[in-house]
């Protein structure tokens, strides 16, 4: 019995359901020396605006129990010069990209759409309409429901990539917002971005981070990403990209039975680089031990029946 | 070629309340490092704290073959995960990666090479002498710490063929004061024609310092940077220092690939937060 561990997202059709975390893989080829690019399912790569951007100033992470704060500000170096200076070399690795776009208003990200659409080597989109840590668009969007659609429709129509939007945990349901990207044409949505936070220096009275606040990353949040991928999948028939704290084969295995399709590993890289082969030989195992021949059937398997306890009277 | 080694700690020789050094046995990376590169090692097995840390090489330890065989770093307790090294006892195994960053590059004769280093700042160097001593490079050592019991292995580089410049800021040994004062002396005297370049690590304002007199003195002047550092591979875009080259806007580099060793001359100074 050999293991089917591919899983497909739309149209997009994954080797395995692990893919590399927008904003914790560098471009990829920064991983290359130490890791099978085309071993992964899929690499999500940093978020691209069309132009070039510095970021913040340091410091940019700090640590808290069980997980990290950030606020780079998508430094980056604009979709142009990914398209020349590393693209060519994703391609050649035989990586399945995932290009993260930004934008600060919808005719940027259609614009990113249609120029990364014509370019070779890209599988899809995913639209980072969740970044906590710049202050114009993207999360603007991704905030209001009326946003979300109006920038996945937007950007639907001018390209034949699956389309992803990344929602952010940071509103009440997010349910709702998934729901909102199904309506407007997204052929998956990816989720969570990072929980906005803030870490305080006692001594200074000053933040930890240049920024004041940042995103909240790591396994301290990913129980609640669970929960939200879980609420998710009662809500849309989309595929799902769970992601929050993967650290373990474990880790991708509930949020594969809470309803993920496939996930992101993204802080767990930054500490375990070389930790991909490792959770392929897990998945596999998982499946011979539960005499399974396709990861793809664990997605949403939760079981949510009451046990019966016959000594409890009714 | 990087390697992730779950090495297991063969001596932490506490050096003093603060210091130690932990020899690692990890062949794959001892025979890989390059002088100036950096392992990120993982403090806990629980995920609080959860990141590595990163640590010059400070020693490559060979067999009685002479085949490298283990590491060594120059831990200095301050936060959580250099306390929990400090603390770590023989037989503990502990995750390490490595060799990353970009190397120093050693002079060859007849140019000479100048090492400052200040407090924890001297790790980076004993990879450095040993790779001059091989090229037969003069070397010295500008090695500053606050006191005489914080000065560590002199004697190392002195048998790796080391001229030494101590200062201590209590006096207690060499001469009182910081290092970049005899290391002022130094480039002030030298011969016009004479090729030196200086290899500076240590705290910030000292490699400012440093750098400042290399400049006057049209020195090259290459700089160890130590900054807050998330992954070490160029993931995470946290480890940034601001540099400026000709005729360029200033912008952020990553210190872990693009460093940790840099020209002086590209680094924004007032912009380097700690």
């Amino acid at each position: 019995m050999s293991a089917d561990l591919s899983v497909s997202i739309g149209a997009w059709q994954l080797a395995n359901p692990l893919i590399a975390a927008s904003g914790c893989f560098g471009y990829g080829v920064e991983y290359a020396g130490a890791v099978d690019l085309a071993s992964l399912g899929g690499i999500a790569v940093k978020g691209l605006f069309l132009k070039e951007r510095e970021g913040h100033p340091p410091p940019r992470i700090v640590e808290t129990p069980s997980g990290m704060l950030n606020a780079i500000g998508l430094q980056g170096i604009g979709v142009h010069r990914f398209i020349a200076e590393k693209l060519p070399e994703l391609r050649q690795r035989r990586a399945s990209v995932l290009v993260n776009i930004c934008g600060t208003t919808i005719d940027e990200y259609v614009e990113l759409a249609r120029i990364l659409s014509d370019a070779e080597g890209v599988a899809a989109l995913e639209l980072n309409i969740s970044c906590p840590n710049i202050k114009e668009g993207g999360i603007t969007f991704g905030c209001s429901l009326t946003g979300t659609h109006a920038v996945v429709s937007a950007v639907r129509k001018v390209t034949s990539l699956p389309v992803i939007p990344k929602l952010t945990p940071n509103v009440t349901d997010v349910a709702s917002f998934a729901r909102a990207a199904e309506e407007a044409g997204a052929d998956a949505v990816s989720l969570v971005n990072t929980f906005l936070a803030m870490a305080i220096d006692v001594e200074t009275r000053r933040p930890r981070l240049s920024n004041i606040v940042g995103g909240l990353s790591g396994p301290a949040i990913r129980p609640i990403a669970v929960r939200m991928v879980y609420e998710c999948r009662q809500a849309v028939r989309l595929p799902i990209i769970g992601m929050g704290g993967i650290a373990t084969v474990n880790d991708v295995l509930e949020f594969m039975i809470a309803g993920a399709n496939a996930v992101q590993v993204g802080t767990a890289n930054f500490v375990d680089p070389l930790l991909w082969p490792g959770l392929l030989d897990g998945l596999r195992e998982y499946l011979r031990r539960h005499h399974l021949t396709r990861l793809a059937d664990v997605t949403g398997t939760l079981d949510t029946s009451k046990e019966e306890h016959a000594w409890i009277s009714s | 070629m990087l390697a992730d080694v779950n090495a297991t700690v063969l001596e932490n020789r506490r050096l003093s309340d603060a210091y130690s050094v932990l020899v690692l046995d990890a062949p794959q990376i001892a025979a890989a490092a390059q002088p100036g590169q950096f392992v990120m090692l993982k403090p806990a097995r629980s995920t609080d704290p959860l990141l590595r840390r990163p640590f010059s090489v400070f020693e490559i330890i060979r067999d009685a073959g002479g085949a490298p065989a283990a590491i060594s770093i120059l831990n200095k307790r301050g936060g959580v995960g250099t306390s929990l090294l400090y603390e770590v006892e023989p037989g503990a195994t502990i995750a390490c990666l490595g060799p990353l960053g970009r190397p120093f590059e050693a002079v060859a004769p007849p140019a000479e090479a100048w090492m400052v280093a200040g407090g924890v700042g001297l790790a980076p160097f004993v990879t450095l002498a040993a790779r001059l001593q091989q090229l037969g490079t003069p070397a010295t050592l500008f090695y500053g710490a606050r006191s005489a019991g914080e000065l560590y292995y002199v004697d190392l580089f002195e048998q790796l063929g080391v001229h030494t410049v101590l200062t201590t800021e209590d006096g207690t040994r060499g001469i009182p004061g910081r290092v970049t004062a005899p290391l002022g002396q130094a480039l002030g005297a030298a011969a016009d024609g004479a090729e030196i370049r200086l290899y500076v690590c240590g705290p910030t304002p000292m490699m400012r310092a440093a750098a400042s007199l290399a400049a006057q003195h049209h020195r090259r002047c290459d700089v160890s940077l130590e900054q807050v550092m998330g992954c070490g591979m160029g993931g995470c875009y946290s480890c940034v220092v601001l540099t400026r080259d000709a005729g360029q806007p200033a912008h952020f580099v990553r210190s872990c690939i693009d460093g940790p060793v840099f020209d002086s001359r590209r680094i924004v100074w007032e912009a380097l937060t700690h």
